[in-house]
């Protein structure tokens, strides 16, 4: 019996969430005394998962699955998870892994729960609570299943250290006839991405116009954070649309969420409520943004943003 | 080239969410149920085959009575025939199952879902569905293009656009991009009436399992009150994000 993980990367490297997963794992793995075991694919230095507790990494090496492919992954993971008798599989809440997840729960007769925020509150049978209504509640699910997936939100679980002799094994994929290809995969270098971010900066329509988003940028480069936006500023393309947060936009699950010249209605807040810390920056001393925030700064945007990426910068320089 | 959406009839973007019979029950009262979301870009989209590529357009709903104005709303904005599969679901599995079933019969080429509800959130449906039909499937899918039998897509990633290609048959789990907000079609006076004549067929559940249940609800906790932080003074909020929030 073994607690399988699936260990995303990023140009060859290993995400955060890699970390998060092991982190989490070894936790469950431990009070069970059973084996926790990853599964990576193509990357070459798998070194740095050593030190967040996993027994056993399964490495997977082909050039034909360099780009994502659901249906190519899912079919790998569930071979090993069938092999090695995994009874939990745990996977990120990343876009991949919501694609990839309920095709595994299909071929394993798994359950599955997305978007768990914690450790299981019992493992026999196996209770999570779990995200709902966008953010606005929680719900306590029961999944009695030979075998179960759990996927667990970004940002939920700390990484935490705990170094294990990691024995590597080489896996041969296993590759199926498809249709389905991907020609193109486009993306923004060097930028910081909303799901990965630890820090999001966001702005709203109180910013005026597309031409200055500069000062939301400058904020999030100072920052090292990724760009957000409120609908109508992707509606109106000031911004692209993989900017758009909230209930139907994107979530946000970052350590620091910065809102700047967003009024925050219900529907933006539902997006971005699991973020732990909330700046709000709002000339309007009424905005509703103020009462879901943590910190709060009344003032104009175009004097206020300014001042605090010199403030930051000089904050930056002194550490 | 036969289309099906699937709908989920959600709470309102703007409901209150509350719990009743003791935090195990959705709270309806008071509340607006509208089309989920992502659902209603992927009608949009299927409306386009319909008038562009001469499909036919069938959309369904697994749910109970209460669920069937949002149906006649699809029929409304133009799709051709409506099913309610008559079961309550506890689980996206069981709602896969149903769906499943349905589509054996029916031998659809595109099925067009949500990429997530917005009051289940379990992005489940779509990828179950194509498991169990043997179907490609892509999701996050923002553009969309059918020649014969090839297809077209791009879908959202972390941080970009990917650019697929497939053949039919394949399910979709659709979002914004696939059509814009302003392309989402309001019923006017004559799909509604069009709507009364179209065909809502209620068919009976087949057996099926489930996998997980849901055996409470609850509110995030409340939030302690917001510190005000003067405009003058921004060292102060650097110092309480880096001290107190530690969080840069
Ligand atoms: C079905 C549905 C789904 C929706 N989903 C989403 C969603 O997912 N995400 C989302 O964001 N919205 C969503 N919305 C829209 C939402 O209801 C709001 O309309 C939107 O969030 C408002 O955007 P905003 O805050 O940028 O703009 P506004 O509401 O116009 O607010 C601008 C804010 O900027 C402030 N401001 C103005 N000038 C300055 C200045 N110089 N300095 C500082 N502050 C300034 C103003 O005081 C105001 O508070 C949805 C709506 C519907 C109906
Ligand atoms: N009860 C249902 N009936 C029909 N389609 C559904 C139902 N529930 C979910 N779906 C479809 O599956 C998508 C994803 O839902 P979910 O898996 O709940 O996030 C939705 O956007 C719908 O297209």
């Amino acid at each position: 019996m073994s607690i399988l993980i699936f260990t995303e990367t990023e140009n060859g490297k290993f995400k955060k969430s890699a970390f998060e997963l092991a982190s989490y794992g070894r936790a469950i793995a431990d009070p069970l005394g059973v084996e926790l075991m990853a599964v990576c694919f193509n990357i070459q230095d798998t070194s740095p998962l050593e030190s967040y507790g996993v027994d056993r990494l399964i490495q997977i090496s082909d050039p034909s699955l360099e780009n994502f492919t659901a249906h190519q992954y899912a079919a790998n993971m569930a071979e090993i998870a069938q092999t090695h008798d995994a009874k939990l599989v745990i996977l990120s809440s990343s876009a991949n892994a919501k694609y990839l997840a309920p095709l595994l729960a299909v071929s394993l007769s798994a359950g599955y729960a997305s978007n768990v925020v914690g450790l299981p509150e019992s493992i026999e049978p196996l209770r999570v609570k779990r995200s709902c209504f966008t953010n606005k509640a929680f719900n306590l699910s029961t999944l009695d299943n030979k075998v179960n997936i759990i996927g667990l939100s970004n940002n939920s679980y700390p990484v935490s250290e705990n170094p294990k002799e990691m024995v590597v094994e080489q896996k041969k994929a296993i590759l199926s006839e498809t249709s389905f290809k991907v020609e193109k995969v486009e993306k923004a270098s060097g930028q910081v991405s909303i799901a990965d971010a630890d820090i999001v900066v966001s702005g709203g329509r109180g910013l005026k116009g597309p031409e200055n988003w500069h000062l939301i940028e400058d904020l999030a480069s100072t920052l090292g954070a990724a760009t957000a936006c409120s609908k109508p500023v992707s509606d109106m393309g000031w911004r692209p649309h993989s900017e758009h947060v909230g209930q139907t936009g994107k979530p946000v699950a970052s350590n620091l969420y910065i809102a700047i010249g967003v009024s925050g209605a219900i529907q933006h807040l539902a997006g971005i409520n699991s973020s732990k810390v909330k700046v709000v920056i709002n000339n309007d001393p009424e905005a509703p943004f103020f009462k879901a925030a943590d910190y709060g700064v009344v003032g104009d945007a175009f004097e206020v943003v300014p001042e605090l990426i010199k403030k930051l910068k000089a904050f930056k320089y002194n550490e | 080239m036969k289309i099906l959406v699937c709908v989920s009839h959600v709470p309102d973007t703007t409901s209150k969410i509350n719990f009743v019979d003791d935090d195990t029950a959705f709270d309806k009262n008071g509340v607006q149920f509208i089309i989920n979301p992502n659902d209603e870009f992927g009608l949009t989209r299927a409306i386009w085959f319909q008038q562009k590529q001469g499909a036919e357009v069938t959309v369904i709903t697994v749910g109970d009575p209460s669920c069937e104005p949002t149906l006649r709303k699809c029929l409304a904005i133009g799709a051709d025939r409506a099913f309610r599969i008559d079961l309550s679901p506890t689980d996206g599995f069981q709602v896969a199952q149903q769906l499943s079933a349905h589509c054996k019969d029916e031998n659809y080429d595109l099925i067009i879902a949500g990429r997530e509800s917005i009051d289940y959130n379990g992005a489940m449906v779509p990828g179950m569905l194509s498991a169990l039909l043997g179907y490609s499937f892509l999701t996050n899918c923002m553009a969309l293009e059918i020649e014969g039998r090839s297809v077209k897509a791009s879908r959202e990633i972390d941080g970009g656009i990917e650019s697929v290609s497939c053949d039919l048959p394949l399910v979709v789990g659709a979002q914004k991009g696939l059509v814009e907000e302003k392309d989402l079609i309001i019923p006017n006076m004559r799909g509604i009436m069009q709507a009364r004549q179209k065909s809502l067929t209620v068919v009976p559940a087949v057996d099926s399992s489930i996998q997980s249940s849901i055996s409470k609800f609850e509110k995030p906790a409340p939030k302690g009150a917001v510190k005000m932080v003067d405009a003058n003074q921004i060292d102060q909020l650097i110092d309480l994000l880096h001290n107190e929030a530690k969080v840069i």
